[in-house]
């Protein structure tokens, strides 16, 4: 299926969920409500006609400017041989949404990363720790705002 | 030498026990199968037949810490890392000597601005005898280094300082 024709599947069983779309350029996407999020995701694993089975990647955006961190998830349909991606908005002081690991267990690690990295809470999550940090790691190093550590146990930083 | 050739009868073997020890110290160090990133690469290449660091007595990687001499820090060290690898060098029986192997090992290389997971130099964390810079250094460099390690390691003295 093209972009255009996936868009066009979301819309007419969740119209209510679709925030905006784009079916043309160099990333088809929908944005998608971030409380809705579980229930497309499980669409558009299922749906006979999509069949989306592998979660590539989730990446995490930080937009201090705009104050909010967008979510965007690629996937395949090894079957079907498309691709798409959602995307959610959360907000930056509070970033929170459910997570997809009952969907696809792949999305189990990539959340910690984004937990770890960007600071996103994913609700329902089975283990969300720090997955490349150290456990006691000071802040989400990936935040544009985010300050070096002056020290961490007895190592300087900046020697 | 030349001086004292030929002077002695055969089975005679004039020597120091200096030079004994650090002959046979020298010539066996046996580094320990710790590679962190893509520096270890250079360093398998380095223990492989085309390089084949066997020639210099080092060919024996060793998979403990316990029957090492010597810890190449091959790679990028972070935060999380220096810990661990404090503990391994800590396990190494002494003499026990330390390469520090490529920019992210000397001074955190690539990473010494905006790596904020970087440890800047893994002379913080152990002692360091041999720097071998490069990104990554050639195995020529750090046979290069060894050498220098086994010069430095005929220097030593079992007398008093």
């Amino acid at each position: 299926m093209t972009p255009s024709d996936i868009i066009e599947l979301l819309k007419q069983n969740h119209a209510s969920s679709v925030v905006s779309a784009a079916a043309e350029g160099p990333y088809p996407h929908a944005v998608i409500k971030a409380e809705e999020l579980k229930t497309i995701a499980a669409f558009l694993k299922t749906q006979p006609r999509l069949r989306f089975d592998l979660l590539r990647c989730i990446s995490a955006i930080d937009w201090p400017a705009k104050n909010n961190i967008e979510l965007a998830y690629d996937l395949i349909s090894t079957s079907l041989g498309h691709a798409f991606a959602v995307k959610v908005v959360l907000d930056r002081a509070d970033p929170q949404v459910e997570s997809l690991s009952a969907v696809w267990p792949a999305a189990e690690w990539h959340e910690r990363e984004a937990f770890d990295l960007m600071g996103v809470v994913f609700l329902h999550h089975p283990d969300l720790r720090r997955i490349l940090m150290p456990e006691d790691w000071p802040g989400h190093p990936l935040r544009k705002d985010y300050q070096d550590i002056v020290e961490y146990r007895g190592l300087k930083f900046n020697p | 030498m030349a001086l004292i050739e030929g002077i002695f009868e055969p089975g005679l073997v004039v020597t120091t026990v200096d030079w004994v020890l650090n002959w046979s110290r020298k010539r066996s160090i046996f580094p320990m199968t710790f590679g962190i990133a893509c520096c270890a690469i250079e360093m398998i290449a380095t223990g492989a037949s085309r390089f084949d660091i066997d020639r210099f007595g080092s060919g024996a990687f060793r998979a403990t810490p316990r029957q090492a001499d010597l810890m190449i820090v091959a790679g990028t060290v972070t935060f999380k890392m220096a810990e661990r690898l404090r503990r391994l060098w800590e396990q190494m029986a002494e003499p026990r000597y330390v390469i520090a192997m490529g920019a992210c090992a000397i001074s955190g290389g690539p990473y010494h601005v905006h790596g904020y997971h970087v440890v800047k130099g893994v002379d913080q964390v152990v002692p360091v005898d041999v720097y071998v810079p490069g990104c990554p250094p050639r195995p020529e460099a750090l046979l290069e280094g060894l050498m220098r390690l086994q010069d430095k390691i005929s220097t030593h003295t079992i007398a008093k300082p």
